[in-house]
């Protein structure tokens, strides 16, 4: 479950929230009928989180269940069909898809994971100084995530990965460079209604500096929210990382991962298994994640459906 | 708007003069680099001597007078590069949003009006699909099909090979031939823009659908749709005039915001049908590390997309009476 039940309760009623924000409310009730009776009604969520159950556990447990490695090449079985010994085929080196599509998790789900964490600690700071702090600060730093809001996503990525040289930590910098401002913009809502409530004002009364204020009572009623955002997002930074690796801005060749192993398939036309299968992968972890975005949005407020 | 572009030239500027790659060597052969004289010369002709933000105000003055340099890969300046490129690309982003809208909105329709029907769920499912699914792969997949298997449709690139580039009117070569009634290319040039079009709509696809339906259902709940209903309208006049005319302006909205995503489109959708766009243009001045047309295709791509949603704020007016009588 992409939820942690703990957040969901702690999170208090939120009055005025903005309407791309994901507003929770906790019920007294067993965590686990709570899961089970919000599955059996979200069927899609279930499917979803199922799916991205097993992405997590193939890769995990690649080097056990692939039945070659992923770097082995054997020339002499190069671009040969799907079949009985390769049941996704081989590409141009001789290396078994299946195998590298199996591996191919253990790239894009960690990268999808650490992208998205980096980038909410990092908006979400900005954002929470920006609806915390004095209004010149709010101005800049929200006219500054404008910016870099207007350029267009992937020739922004492109630059920086292109400019800081191959590595698969440069193609992260690069997509936390860009996904940050998303999460700036959301944590700015949020410590903005979040700041003018009554406990707000009464540990101001009692004394609390400000600093102590925004880290202590504000962020934590701000996080639950955020975090779900953050976990809906997964698949959309799984899908531009693709891209990326695509254009050949992942890390360096041998490695297999799925966007660049569909690159391969453009080279070797005629063999539509290349790359067929890695996107395949791609379509199926980013749809999972989508199903429980989708989900979990319906279910936690049916005004929110258009939030898109 | 000028604000924001003088800001974004600004972080391209810096993220593009910040990186270790040294526009001097890329530009001079290595026995000119040997000289230090001619590395003096070079220095001083493009003002590499200056310090940066000089360099940064000579760049938007140039900016100001519609100069964006020259490119570093094609020796050209980069003003014309981006002209002559714009034009595949904006025939591609244009078929991409028609075909968008064209499905999209009849789909979100019929999918909110018959809502948890398997009309609904297919719909539902198919927009979930084209949301998720890679575009560069998209494209693969579909040349692989409709080109290499069953041969429907033409493989990359804007042209039959043979046929001559229609006269230069827009640069677009479906309006082109069609303003000079060329009609083999016409046909050439549309069955050539079919693939890459279609894949490059995936998404958009799916998100007007998104929006069409859940706005919707939206609007179909609302009294003044029930009252239409008490009247006695037929359920067409209902759906068509009186529910979707309201639905329309998130769905305008998010149209615009979309329109980002069809520019990243373009980047992918170009690079797989050798489409000789911007967004290629972009990738090959990325890898090539071409800064003067970097920075030159981050603005003029950020000015169309501030550009389309501002347009999309004064389709508001056009759509909403209440907006007309108040802006009157």
């Amino acid at each position: 479950m992409a939820l942690s039940d703990a957040a969901l309760a702690s999170a208090p009623p939120l009055p005025a929230m903005p309407p791309d924000t994901v507003l929770l409310r906790g019920r007294p009730t067993s965590r686990r009928a709570a899961v089970v009776k919000f599955c059996r009604r979200n069927p899609l969520v279930l499917g979803g989180a199922l799916v991205v159950l097993a992405w997590v556990a193939v890769s995990v447990a690649a080097p056990v269940i692939a039945p070659y490695g992923p770097l082995t090449q054997k020339v002499v079985d190069r671009l040969q069909a799907p079949g009985a010994a390769h049941p996704f085929g081989t590409d141009a080196l001789g290396r078994d898809i299946l195998s590298r599509v199996l591996y191919g998790g253990r790239i894009s789900l960690p990268v999808g994971f650490l992208v998205v964490s980096v980038s909410l600690v990092i908006g979400g700071l900005i954002g929470a100084i920006a609806g915390f702090g004095p209004g010149w600060a709010d101005g800049l730093l929200m006219r500054f995530t404008d910016m870099v809001m207007a350029f267009p996503i992937i020739i922004l990525a492109m630059t920086i990965a292109a400019a800081l040289g191959p590595g698969l930590e440069h193609t992260m910098i690069a997509l936390v460079a860009v996904s940050w401002p998303r999460y700036a913009r959301v944590m700015r809502g949020l410590v903005l209604s979040v700041k003018e409530n009554e406990y707000v004002h009464a540990s101001r009364a009692l004394g609390a500096t400000e600093p102590h204020i925004l880290t202590r009572v504000v962020l934590p009623n701000c996080l639950a929210p955020a975090v779900v955002m953050a976990t809906l997002d997964l698949g959309n930074a799984i899908l531009t990382f693709s891209g990326l690796s695509f254009l050949g801005l992942g890390s360096p060749p041998p490695a297999p991962e799925w966007g660049a192993m569909v690159a391969a398939g453009t080279q070797s036309f005629d063999q539509w298994w290349v790359g067929a299968f890695p996107g395949l992968a791609i379509l199926t972890l980013v749809m999972a994640f989508n199903f429980i975005g989708d989900g979990v949005r319906d279910a936690l407020d049916p005004r929110l459906r258009r939030a898109v | 708007m000028v604000p924001l572009m003088i800001g974004m030239s600004l972080i391209a500027f810096v993220v593009s003069h910040s990186v270790p790659a040294d526009p001097v060597a890329a530009h001079l052969g290595q026995r000119a680099m040997e000289d230090p004289t001619i590395v003096a010369a070079f220095r001083q002709q493009w003002g590499l001597d200056k310090p940066l933000p000089e360099q940064y105000l000579t760049y938007l003055r140039n900016l100001v007078q519609g100069n964006l340099g020259v490119s570093i890969r094609t020796h050209m300046p980069v003003a014309e590069d981006l002209g002559r490129y714009l034009p595949a690309s904006a025939e591609l982003a244009i078929m991409a949003t028609l075909v968008g809208i064209g499905l999209g909105i009849p789909f979100g329709v019929a999918s909110a009006v018959r809502r948890n029907h398997w009309v609904d769920h297919v719909v539902r499912g198919v927009s979930l699909l084209g949301v998720s699914s890679p575009v560069f792969w998209l494209g693969l997949i579909a040349l692989y099909v409709f080109y290499f298997r069953l041969g429907w449709l033409p493989g990359p690139g804007r042209l039959d090979t043979g046929l001559a580039e229609p006269t230069h009117v827009t640069g677009m070569y479906t309006f082109d031939s069609l303003l000079t009634g060329n009609w083999t290319t016409l046909v050439s040039s549309v069955r050539h823009l079919m693939l890459p079009g279609l894949v490059l709509a995936s998404v958009y696809i799916g998100l007007v659908t998104r929006m069409t339906r859940s706005s919707m259902l939206e609007v179909l709940s609302a009294d003044y749709v029930r009252t239409a209903r008490g009247k006695g309208l037929r359920r067409r006049t209902v759906i068509y005039r009186h529910a979707l005319g309201n639905a329309l302006i998130p769905t305008i909205t998010v149209l615009g915001l979309a329109f980002g995503d069809i520019l990243a489109g373009t980047v992918l959708t170009e690079t797989i049908f050798s489409w000789p766009g911007i967004g290629r243009y972009a990738y090959q001045s990325a890898v090539t590390l071409d800064f003067p047309s970097i920075m030159g295709v981050s603005l003029l791509i950020a000015a169309v997309f501030i550009t389309v949603n501002l347009a999309t704020d004064m389709a508001y007016v056009l759509l909403d009476p209440r907006l007309r009588r108040a802006s009157r």
